[in-house]
């Protein structure tokens, strides 16, 4: 399948080259890389955040494109790690002379594909990276360059625990967290301060490694703990055999997590009763979200997920930005983007002084095998 | 070869005896016998302060010890007929998990008898469904392995051994990334479609006769094997050779474990005022049965068989069993043969518990496996099983009660530290006697 996907693309593009250059006069062209993971344990997350990306592009061409320019995608499967996103972000920035990047979708890769971006002086819009050091270096100062399109961890585990302590009435929580990933840390702390700040006690704090496939050992002290909330802010793929494990370990708390469930692959038998932080809802009834799912569905035959919406929302504060500015040049971009306001798919951003978005969260429930809309919860 | 190995000890001895040396031997063993004491005191603490969560984890960890059991059969088998560390042995295991993936999500061969006979009861549909799901994993990757055998370790069977062994890695390689290509599998993370509906089992919810069943089965068997010693001892030569019968190890082993669990599990404890909350889940019965059941019937294959005596011989010295008229390659391939088919079930078992295939999943288990058959004395089938539920209770113990992010660096430090104690492995024998 994804292969058949990178070669239509790759033909795509061999048709918009070859097409550029029989035409005599070039039109010019403006290159926009998006980097996403599409291959392993995430890759539809990847494929949901190029699709989205693509669509907006497609829409912009469709239009005249920016600035009279035609743009040209440059995907590239950065794999959700450091060693392949650097990698990637190196090939596109010196070998396509891109100056903007659409990606990536994990924080541990966005993060060393930021300090690429930086060194180079290229525009970087990550749409779901979201740890803080992402556009904020380690001296605390903004990085220039890098924006998200997505609200930050802090956001994601205030909300969750806010959510469990006033609307579940829940009073005891247990954690469980990959020590390793930075974005599954930064939910879980984030979870855990703002809990026990409202009155809630974090009865269980386990943390275990990436490779883990039995969490029976933990999951029995968590049963034993008896918490009305099972916080597993990881992605899918890990949340899909905790899950199922801790329904046979026969624990009844109700699970809660963040946007890393936010995909087809999420056993929705196991997480049964459930509650997760999102970007946005295709259930939504704005007029944007509406419009953006028809034209999704249209172009893919499928319902975009938040990944896709998204993306799709980080192309167009990019090309947004790139018109207000007025010329292709990445430092003019994020001067238009980090002054401006935009109303798009996930609702009406503004970026703060740490060019993180302010815009809602919504919470979704997952009952009886779907995924319901439940509230919109503003910052 | 005798020569060498004097050689050799001689050396050793003269570097042990030496003043710094024995110092420096004493002080490690030192600070083991304190790291083990630590231990202890950690566990201990753990089972006085709460009895009841320590005995789920010890259930946890029997669960986890069966699937690793099966597969280092494999290596151990494997290890004793041809001395080759089959390091691809753990993606033979991903490959039955990945066969009976396909054969429940898209032939779904679970449901077939229920197509054939319509009209049967939906518990015996489920059992032969899941047996026959089991048996085709076993065939595929029994298959691949005679496969493996006969095309990457027969031509370099007679060339230096480190040759076959780097060929392994290679096979082991091949095998991850070919399976990761979008046409073979795929390297998505899979949920897997399990064969039958999971049931936790806690107190009240198991029925009696089947947990007396079980005391009856592990009493009857434990009695029949004492009174058949008693009267070998006597120079009964049948009743001896009837004690070492397979079957009573079955009726010891399945009616032992099962007992213990499902007791454990049925029955309402309450120490001190507080009610023990234990459960057991029929995935976990199913692993535990099958995983005996399978370990037993290859001690039959080794020890009852024609094939299985083959097996020994060659194991001891090739070149005399083929002067014997011993089909030398056939009793290897068939070695090969029987190792895949149980990694092919261990594969089944294991996605069967936790409900996910990938690619690289035979990695990990594979190495851990690897390492509970060198616990266990690496050429010894009760040693890989002894080795293989070593493993598993010190992994979960070790994420239960020490650390969890440490649970593999722990789990990996018990080889060294039993390797310490025993160089051979717990059920090491001298080399020569080993299959």
């Amino acid at each position: 399948m994804r292969v058949r996907n990178l070669v239509i693309v790759a033909l795509v593009l061999a048709t918009v080259v070859l097409t550029a250059c029989g035409g005599g006069a070039q039109p010019k062209t403006l290159k926009v890389a998006i980097l996403a993971p599409l291959s392993g344990d995430v890759a539809t997350f990847g494929q949901s955040t190029r699709d989205g990306a693509l669509l907006a592009i497609k829409e912009w061409n469709e239009n005249g494109g920016v600035l009279g320019m035609q743009i040209e995608p440059v995907v590239e499967d950065s794999q959700c790690n450091a060693e392949a996103a650097v990698s990637a972000a190196n090939k596109v920035i010196q070998q396509d002379g891109v100056k903007f990047i659409i990606g990536e979708v994990c924080s541990s890769a966005s993060i060393p594909i930021s300090e690429v971006a930086m060194a180079n002086g290229v525009l970087q819009i990550s749409p779901t990276s979201t740890n803080p050091s992402v556009t904020v270096d380690e001296n605390g100062n903004t990085k220039s360059l890098i924006f998200r399109a997505c609200f930050i961890d802090p956001f994601q585990g205030t909300v969750a625990a806010k959510f469990a302590l006033d609307n579940l009435g829940a009073k005891t929580a247990a954690v469980l967290l990959d020590q390793g990933n930075d974005y599954v840390r930064g939910l879980a702390e984030f979870f855990r301060d703002a809990f026990e700040a409202g009155g809630g006690e974090v009865v269980v704090w386990e943390t275990y490694t990436g490779e883990d496939q039995d969490f029976s050992a933990i999951l029995t002290k968590v049963k034993d703990a008896n918490p009305d909330i099972l916080y597993i802010p990881d992605y899918y793929s890990t949340v899909n055999l905790i899950a199922a494990q801790a329904r046979e370990k026969g624990i009844d708390a109700i699970m809660m997590g963040g946007d890393g469930w936010d995909s087809p692959d999420l056993d929705l038998t196991a997480v049964d009763g459930g509650y997760f932080t999102n970007h946005y809802s295709s259930q939504d009834q704005r007029p944007e979200v509406q419009d953006f799912v028809a034209k999704y569905k249209a172009e893919y035959g499928k319902e975009p997920d938040a990944l896709a919406a998204l993306a799709y929302d980080a192309a167009n504060i990019l090309f947004e930005s790139i018109k207000k500015a007025g010329e292709a040049d990445p430092q003019k971009v994020a001067d238009a983007m980090a002054n401006g306001s935009f109303d798009v798919v996930s609702g009406h951003i503004t970026f703060d002084e740490h060019h993180n978005p302010i815009k809602p969260a919504v919470i979704l429930h997952i009952a009886d095998g779907k995924v319901e809309f439940v509230t919109t919860i503003a910052p | 070869m005798g020569v060498r190995a004097e050689g050799s000890t001689q050396m050793n001895t003269t570097f042990l005896n030496r003043k710094n040396g024995a110092w420096l031997n004493r002080l490690s063993a030192g600070l083991f016998a304190l790291l083990g004491v630590g231990v202890l005191y950690v566990l201990g603490k753990a089972f006085v302060d709460n009895p009841s969560v320590f005995t789920q984890q010890v259930m946890n960890g029997l669960q986890l010890g069966f699937i690793y059991a099966l597969i280092a059969l494999g290596y151990t088998m494997i290890y004793g007929i041809v001395k080759l560390i089959n390091f691809a042995h753990g993606d033979v295991f991903m490959v039955g998990a990945f066969t009976s993936f396909y054969a429940i999500a898209t032939m779904n061969l679970h449901r077939w008898p229920a197509r054939v006979w319509p009209s049967m009861p939906e518990g015996t549909v489920v059992l032969i469904g899941t047996i026959t799901v089991i048996l085709l994993s076993m065939l595929v990757s029994g298959i691949l392995a005679i496969v493996m055998e006969r095309f990457a370790y027969r031509p370099l069977r007679n060339k230096p051994r480190i040759a076959a062994l780097i060929t392994a890695i290679g096979v082991s390689f091949f095998l991850e990334y070919f399976g990761a290509l979008p046409f073979v599998f795929t390297n998505n993370y899979i949920t897997y479609p399990r064969p039958f509906e999971v049931v936790v089992y806690d107190a009240g919810t198991i029925p009696p006769a089947a947990m007396i069943g079980m005391w009856v089965l592990f009493i009857v068997s434990v009695a029949a094997y004492i009174v058949l010693r008693v009267m070998g001892k006597k120079g009964n030569a049948a009743a001896q050779a009837w004690a070492r019968h397979p079957l009573l190890q079955f009726g010891m082993l399945f009616g032992g474990f099962l007992a213990v669990v499902l007791t454990l599990a049925g029955v309402k404890i309450e120490v001190g005022g507080k009610v023990w909350d234990l459960s057991a889940s029929n995935v976990m019965l199913v692993i535990m049965g099958s995983s005996i059941i399978l370990q037993v019937g290859l001690q039959y294959i080794v020890t009852q068989t024609k094939l299985g005596k083959a097996m020994r011989a060659a194991a001891y010295d090739k070149p005399a069993a083929r002067l014997m008229g011993i089909n030398v390659d056939y009793v290897i391939a068939s070695t090969f043969a029987l190792g895949g088919g149980l990694a092919g079930a261990a594969g089944v078992l294991y996605a069967t518990a936790f409900k996910q295939v990938h690619h690289l999943m035979g990695i990990i288990p594979g190495l851990k496996a690897f390492v509970a058959a060198v616990i266990g004395g690496i050429g010894s089938i009760p040693g890989a099983f002894v080795g293989g539920l070593i493993m598993g209770e010190t992994e979960v113990l070790a994420a239960g009660f020490i650390s969890t992010p440490m649970r593999d660096a722990i789990a990996f430090s018990m080889l060294i530290v039993v390797l310490l104690v025993w160089p051979q492995g717990i059920f090491g024998e001298p080399p020569g006697e080993k299959v």
